[in-house]
């Protein structure tokens, strides 16, 4: 029987891709125990991702976190600017494994299509990267990375066009070319085994920054933030103190214009369980089940489910989750960029929220570690624009 | 007996296959929707599955998921589907639900299988839900005299496919092929998965996904106990200048693909010899 958490996560899919999925899982068991897996694996995540990737101490940008110490873990300096790469290489790798020579992937912000398209380059596998319209179209350099690095990009015009969307084309395309294609999905989320797939190739950020922390302060932190889309960099930071019942476990969600406008991307505050793409989770949907959209000014952020091990952390108590607005996450970009010279993706921008909130009301004693999941070039329009940088607009 | 169960024995002693027409409720309207299931059933279609417009509907190629997309911006309910279920069943066909497995969860399993039979649906076929994940979805078929119709792949194994033919009633749905709803050429694939299931099987098979042709029906006669079609209905009506035109175009096709379940042994020979 495959994976669930509490009552979440669990197979729903159509009959066609039970094989895949019942294929992956073993491939991804036996690669797990297999000595030489890690090595290639644990090879490629030093010469070529760069890890480990830093802990910088943020002195300066402290002092808007009431004085709190922060540590940031600067997953925006893997090679592609984020944490997504670490789950590529290892689910590129798995792929090879499989002998399947294309990959498809669904992309958001496009750092996961990036990440897939290099991965793709890397080991000479065709790619396609299914991206909404509205987000090719917010941005536009990532579709122009991706191209440059060989793959294909296909612009979603159904539904919302935004990743919701692009998950349902990557689907439709997987039912149809399983033999062949390995769907190389992005994030905690979707049918068993992902979830459980995708943490494990992230939980290096976690076991790395456990490590890090304890030879930089000699103790735990208090509190450990990640903002969470599908929730990927989140699952990974988190994984390293799940075990550790005195660390707090924060998740911020994309609170767009805020929960009460409908306009937002919470899951917790603004959502309830249910089935999307693949596993029972806490989703975004209206009175009668269906699908709602969702909205962040981070595109990463922007979609209307939440990785299942998340919900049961929820439900559990173990992490918290509270949404963050768009005005919120913006102060803290500009933040961090002023104080630290670190510009962090949006995404990134609402844990670095986060963490002013939580810093605020913990006060200077407490120690919080961040995941800078990525960093913010990939942003520079939207926030030029949101802060009036623009020609034009001054 | 259900009445699905009720509608392949009859076709059974016909000696031919039963033809099965997929239409989404609330398309383009609710109104309009059963006026085209009415036609439909009048063209010949035995049972009709009803579809439940879904936002996310993975299994549909473009020709479905752009209807379903307009039949939610239209504001179709689950009381509308409802709706369009029991004028199914008024007009003499059976009649079964397709939907994906969020609205139904979010209805209430128990609550939905009883008000499906209340107006008359006998069955439902749940493309994203599998067997492992149906435990509660069984019990309240079971409960309220609902067929539950289970999806079986030309990619499941020997053990999955036992799997998906001992808990489905009603029917087996054999996807023709690997791949989403849409017409396309139907081959051998969908003639060797139905012989896998058939010795596993406790209900007849039907075969689905592509089909859109009296000829193609006359072929899967030959081998599988009903013929799916769906997307080219849908098409018709997306070709038609008018509800009117509509309404003629899909009982034209519908008495076509129902000469095509009546000719299994001729078109068994010009395809195979």
């Amino acid at each position: 029987m495959f994976t669930h958490f509490g009552e979440f996560g669990g197979r729903f899919v159509p009959e066609a891709l039970m094989e895949a999925l019942d294929e992956l899982q073993e491939a991804f068991d036996t690669a797990k125990a297999d000595p030489v897996f890690g090595r290639q694996l644990a090879e490629l995540q030093k010469d070529y991702v760069g890890r480990p990737s830093p802990l910088t101490v943020a002195n300066n940008f402290s002092e808007q976190c009431g004085g709190a110490t922060i540590l940031l873990k600067r997953e925006d300096l893997n090679h592609t600017g984020s944490h997504k790469i670490n789950n590529v290489i290892g689910q590129a790798l798995l792929a090879q494994r499989m002998g399947k020579p294309r990959l498809i992937a669904e992309t958001g912000a496009g750092q996961h299509g990036v990440a897939t398209a290099t991965a793709a380059a890397l080991f000479g596998q065709q790619c396609r990267v299914y991206m909404g319209q509205e987000d090719t179209r917010r941005q536009a350099l990532n579709v122009a990375r991706m191209e440059l690095l060989g793959a294909e990009v296909v612009p979603v015009a159904v539904g919302t066009m935004t990743l919701k969307d692009a998950i349902n084309e990557a689907l439709r395309d997987w039912v149809t070319n399983v033999e062949d294609t390995h769907y190389l999905l992005g994030t905690v989320t979707g049918p068993a085994p992902f979830p459980e797939v995708v943490r494990h190739f992230q939980s290096i950020i976690g076991q790395e920054a456990r490590d890090q922390v304890l030879a930089r302060i000699g103790r735990l932190p208090d509190a450990v933030v990640a903002c969470v889309g599908g929730g990927s960099n989140a699952m990974g930071i988190f994984s390293g103190f799940l075990e550790d019942p005195d660390v707090a476990l924060w998740g911020y969600e994309g609170g767009g214009h805020g929960v009460a406008s409908g306009e937002h991307s919470a899951r917790f505050s603004g959502g309830s369980p249910g089935v999307l793409h693949g596993a029972r989770t806490y989703i975004m949907q209206d009175e009668f089940g269906q699908t709602r959209p969702s909205y962040s000014i981070s595109a990463g952020l922007d979609y209307p489910g939440v990785g299942p091990q998340h919900a049961h952390l929820f439900e559990t108590g173990r992490a918290r989750y509270e949404p963050v607005t768009d005005d919120e996450a913006m102060a803290a970009f500009k933040a961090l960029s002023r104080s630290e010279g670190i510009l962090p993706a949006l995404e990134s921008a609402h844990a670095l929220a986060g963490a002013m909130r939580l810093g605020r009301e913990l006060g200077p004693d407490a120690v919080i570690l961040v995941n800078v999941s990525g960093r913010g070039d990939k942003d520079v329009d939207t926030a030029a624009s949101y802060f009036g940088l623009l020609e034009g607009e001054q | 007996m259900n009445a699905i169960a009720a509608a392949f024995e009859k076709a059974a002693q016909e000696d031919r296959a039963l033809l099965i027409g997929y239409w989404p409720a609330g398309y383009p309207d609710v109104d309009s929707s059963i006026r085209i299931v009415e036609a439909m059933i009048a063209g010949g279609v035995d049972l009709m599955e009803i579809g439940w417009p879904y936002s996310d509907p993975v299994m549909d190629g473009p020709t479905i998921a752009v209807a379903a997309d307009e039949a939610l911006r239209a504001g179709t309910t689950p009381s509308d589907v409802l709706r369009v279920v029991a004028a199914a069943h008024s007009a003499g066909a059976a009649a079964a639900v397709m939907s994906y497995w969020n609205p139904i969860e979010h209805y209430g399993v128990s609550a939905f299988a009883k008000a499906l039979n209340v107006v008359g649906g006998a069955g439902v076929i749940t493309p994203d839900l599998v067997v492992e994940e149906a435990d509660a979805w069984r019990e309240a078929t079971n409960r309220f005299g609902v067929a539950r119709i289970f999806v079986a792949a030309p990619s499941s194994t020997p053990e999955r496919l036992r799997l998906v033919a001992e808990a489905s009633d009603g029917f087996v749905y054999a996807a023709s092929m690997m791949g989403v709803t849409g017409s396309r050429a139907v081959d051998r694939e969908a003639q060797d998965l139905v012989a896998r299931i058939r010795p596993l099987a406790h209900t007849p098979i039907a075969v689905g996904l592509g089909v859109s042709t009296r000829q193609q029906a006359a072929q899967i006669a030959g081998y599988a106990d009903g013929v799916i079609v769906g997307s080219a209905f849908v098409r018709i009506f997306q070709r038609s200048g008018s509800l009117e035109e509509a309404e003629a175009g899909v009982q034209a096709l519908a008495t076509e693909l129902a000469q095509g379940v009546r000719e299994a042994g001729m078109a068994e020979v010009e395809e195979y010899e």
